[in-house]
């Protein structure tokens, strides 16, 4: 039985295919300004490298923010339950899993089968999410990659105090101002906003293993400045960052059309 | 929600409102040639009376106030309105201060020496060199209130740059209690620039130009300002016409600030101080909200807190005199 995940983000649609508990392939693409066009063509872009046909499949579930735009899917699931599921089937052992997407982060916390056990999610503002590193990094004229390196080399810790990311860039510009070292500032931002990732995954009272999944784990900066912050929840331990970190929500939904 | 960073598509629908540069030739740090104007910024002025003699003055007092996106300075006659400037701060408080001051002072003759108490005011209060003291700028706002609008204010609503705060004072102008937001930027005057440069229409304009509707569409669903950018740029791909989309954010921000309002209770008379006040859009929907009319003054809204700060500063040199 060949199966599909599609979890639509704020920023990239993601595709996995599975046939029975394998996963076939998958494809990202970015969300333009046509949206259900972007889905449709991440999702047929998938299918045809991997050379099959949509009738092939038997069941499609999306999720994600936009997953209610997929209007092809045999059913829209939550994100939340899609990472639970994406993760344990990767790694059984994960009890915590901290998603960190554009626009949303969110806390999970789940058993053994991946069933959500509790969770808890910042939507509304973007100071937890990695629209607030982009727009540090665009007030920095950095990229982002460099701007992940620059904050590995830092070792100092300076505060930034405003927490919303409008004021967060005026305060970036004084730091600059001030001939403030670019390392530093770079270091500075992401332990702010590991500072706000922390707060909430508290609120799911943390339980290891913790996984970190979602594009922001691409960031090495962030998972430096994550795990300094989190250091007493995590024991000596490290975070799981899977191969493909910002695939396992749509694995999870691949999952779930799997069961159906 | 989608995340567009390429801005060509929308300049070219934005294109019919983008107005003559103006004389203004500042530094800018928009990244596309050939877009110097910053449509953020405010009018820069400075005045004073000229028909005032200050040498003739007992008292000159001043304050001023150092915020985080804009600096005022207030020259007081023997408690009259004397001199006056407002401009944008700069990325060093103490040197906002001192421009702020020495703006005021341009032309009138006066310098820094004759002004005879100083009091520092706002989010750099305590970086102001030239100050004798500093008061918090909820004092000063709802006693320059006082001043601006008479003794029977009693809600003072504070829209700055990058804090929104209520005050419930008393006939004269002293603090009974606030409350204050300065963590998110909806709802602030930071945010409304931002808008301001993202749909390239100067911010003067925002006001008048969100009123011409027949009737408000639904608010922007986004709390946070970065969000919401993204929103208004998929409303315009959309071709919903700008002055929709300002009517749509200034909703907006008039229900968010309208909420925190209701917190605190309003009290009439009901006054709104702050660049803000100068938005029409926001004022007039407000006042829909709450179900209360603000009281207007001549007076620019924005120099409250440096105007309350010179009141302090004349006080405070009474009482120092009679210690001597």
């Amino acid at each position: 039985m060949i199966v599909g995940g599609i979890d639509v983000g704020a920023k990239n649609a993601k595709v996995v295919i599975m046939q029975d508990d394998e996963v076939l392939g998958k494809s990202i693409g970015a969300m333009e300004i046509d949206r259900k066009k972007s889905v449709r063509s991440v999702f047929e872009r998938c299918l045809s490298e991997l050379g099959i046909n949509e009738k092939d499949l038997k069941y499609i579930v999306a999720t994600g923010v936009g997953g209610s735009i997929v209007d092809f899917a045999d059913k829209v699931a939550t994100i939340v339950s899609c990472d639970a599921r994406g993760i344990t089937r990767l790694y059984p052992t994960v009890r915590t899993v901290i998603d960190v997407g554009a626009n949303e982060s969110r806390a999970i916390k789940c058993d053994a089968e991946g069933k959500v056990r509790d969770f808890a999610v910042n939507e509304k503002c973007a100071a937890g999410a990695g629209a607030f590193v982009e727009a540090m990094a665009r007030a920095l004229e950095v990229s982002l990659e460099d701007f992940a390196n620059l904050s590995l080399r830092s070792t100092k810790s300076i505060p930034i105090n405003a927490q919303c990311v409008i004021f967060a860039e005026s305060e970036v510009v004084s730091l600059i101002h001030e001939d403030t070292d670019r390392d530093d500032i770079c270091r500075a931002v992401h332990d702010a906003m590991a500072g706000r990732i922390a707060a909430m995954a508290r609120r799911v009272r943390i339980e290891k293993d913790v996984a970190f999944i979602g594009g922001v784990a691409f960031n090495k900066g962030m998972v430096e400045s994550l795990r300094r912050e989190l250091e007493s929840e995590l024991k000596g331990s490290d975070f799981i960052i899977p191969e493909d970190p910002e695939f396992v929500g749509a694995l999870g939904a691949a999952v779930l059309a799997f069961e159906m | 929600m989608l995340v567009l960073l390429e801005p060509q598509f929308w300049r070219l629908k934005c294109k019919a409102y983008i107005k003559k540069e103006n004389s203004k030739g500042r530094a800018t740090d928009m990244s596309e040639e050939g877009s110097k104007k910053e449509f953020w910024r405010w009018d820069e002025y400075n005045w004073h009376d000229p028909d005032k003699d200050p040498k003739e003055a007992e008292i000159l007092s001043a304050g001023v106030d150092v915020g985080s996106v804009s600096s005022q300075a207030v020259i007081l006659a023997d408690g009259e309105l004397y001199a006056v400037a407002n401009m944008r701060t700069g990325h060093n408080s103490p040197d906002s201060a001192k421009r702020a001051m020495n703006w005021a002072l341009e032309g009138t003759g006066l310098k820094l020496e004759d002004i005879h108490y100083i009091v520092g005011t706002g989010y750099g209060r305590l970086r102001v060199p030239f100050a004798n003291r500093a008061v918090t700028e909820i004092a000063c706002h709802a006693r320059g209130a006082n001043f601006m609008y008479g003794p029977t204010v009693r809600t003072v609503m504070d829209m700055g740059g990058q804090d929104l705060k209520v005050i419930r004072c008393d006939e004269r102008g002293k603090v009974i209690s606030f409350s204050m937001n300065e963590k998110c930027a909806a709802g602030t005057g930071r945010g409304m620039e931002v808008i301001a440069d993202l749909l390239r229409i100067p911010i003067t304009e925002i006001g008048d130009l969100s009123l011409q509707v027949d009737e408000d569409p639904p608010a922007i669903s986004n709390v946070c300002v970065l969000f919401a950018k993204t929103e208004v740029m998929g409303m315009l791909y959309e071709n919903v016409p700008v002055n929709v989309i300002l009517a749509a954010y200034t909703s907006a921000m008039a229900e968010r600030v309208a909420a925190q309002v209701k917190e605190v209770g309003v009290e009439k008379d009901f006054v709104i101080t702050g660049g803000i006040a100068k938005n029409r859009g926001v004022v007039e929907r407000l006042e829909r909200f709450l179900g209360v009319k603000s009281l207007k003054t001549d007076i620019d809204y924005q120099i409250a807190g440096a105007l309350g700060a010179a009141l302090f500063a004349r006080v405070l040199y009474q009482k120092s005199l009679k210690k001597k």
